[in-house]
């Protein structure tokens, strides 16, 4: 084992360690998203999964993209959903009228579990070997800093940006016309 | 072990298919609101694995316009549902059933 680790001049065992707590972490929280009979908590339990996807993005060395899901998701988009359960007047407490009957259930679990077997087939075919090959290249190499992401926005993908902005000024006059009272 | 490509692909993939049953299953359309993000965020794990895997920007460039469009969902959605409750006072996406024949 030792003159395997030098063999090799990095280790990858923290990445790994990390990568599957948080993954089993993210898929258990998920899980809870889904199957909790509490409306509140189901929006709680929604934040651990999207915080674990921003760790997984940082692990990917994707750090704009971590920190713009932080902002966005866990500060905006969690408390908008906690604004629509309590303007609802949901229960906020425990009940159990958030899931469908049980045939709708069994389908569901039947649908969600057929595809993701075909979905982890064709990963499994496709994508075998490949590796992330994060220590062989510097930062620069991984074309993921805050300088490329910007350079990359504002050249080649300058016209679907600007597209994104007038689609978020519609949705917000959108939501306006929508919520109003009138 | 270097980290593989197939790891972060199959976590998007549990992560989907677990968003598609609450689509399915839930009822309360919040609750359904909720089973999309999951459904969005699992599509930007694979989005920002195979931007790092080519070295290139261009799909985490993807993915911070996929974050933009949910925010913009999840606005006109949850403007959606208050006004589905304030017409039916509820807000089960089974009761809403106005267009069966």
């Amino acid at each position: 084992m030792s003159a395997l680790l030098a063999q090799t001049t990095y280790t990858y065992l923290p990445e790994q360690v990390g990568f599957w707590m948080i993954a089993i972490l993210m898929v258990v929280a998920a899980l809870r998203v889904v199957t909790t009979k509490n409306v509140v908590h189901a929006a709680l339990w929604l934040v651990v999964v999207l915080a674990g996807v921003a760790a997984q993005f940082i692990l990917l060395a994707s750090e704009f993209v971590a920190v713009t899901q932080v902002l966005v998701y866990i500060g905006a988009i969690v408390v908008l959903l906690l604004f629509g359960v309590m303007l609802t007047k949901a229960p906020l407490g425990r009940s159990d009228d958030l899931d469908g009957p049980k045939v709708q259930k069994g389908v569901a679990v039947v649908i969600a579990l057929a595809l993701l077997g075909m979905m982890g087939w064709v990963l499994a075919e496709s994508w075998r070997d490949t590796k992330l090959d994060l220590h062989g290249r510097t930062v620069g190499e991984l074309g993921q800093t805050t300088g490329q992401l910007s350079d990359s926005i504002f050249s080649t993908y300058l016209l679907p940006f600007e597209a994104v902005s007038i689609l978020l000024l519609a949705a917000l006059i959108g939501a306006i016309v929508l919520a109003r009272r009138d | 072990m270097d980290l593989m490509l197939n790891q972060f692909l199959f976590l998007g993939a549990i992560l989907f298919c677990i968003g598609v049953y609450g689509v399915l299953a839930r009822r309360n359309a919040v609750m359904v609101l909720m089973s999309i993000e999951l459904i969005l965020n699992s599509v930007n794990i694979n989005l920002v694995a195979f931007s790092t895997m080519w070295g290139v920007a261009s799909g985490a460039v993807f993915a911070l316009f996929v974050i933009a469009v949910a925010a913009a969902e999840v606005g006109v959605g949850l403007a959606l549902v208050l006004m589905l409750y304030r017409n039916m006072r509820s807000i089960d996406v089974d009761r809403v059933d106005l267009m069966k024949g």
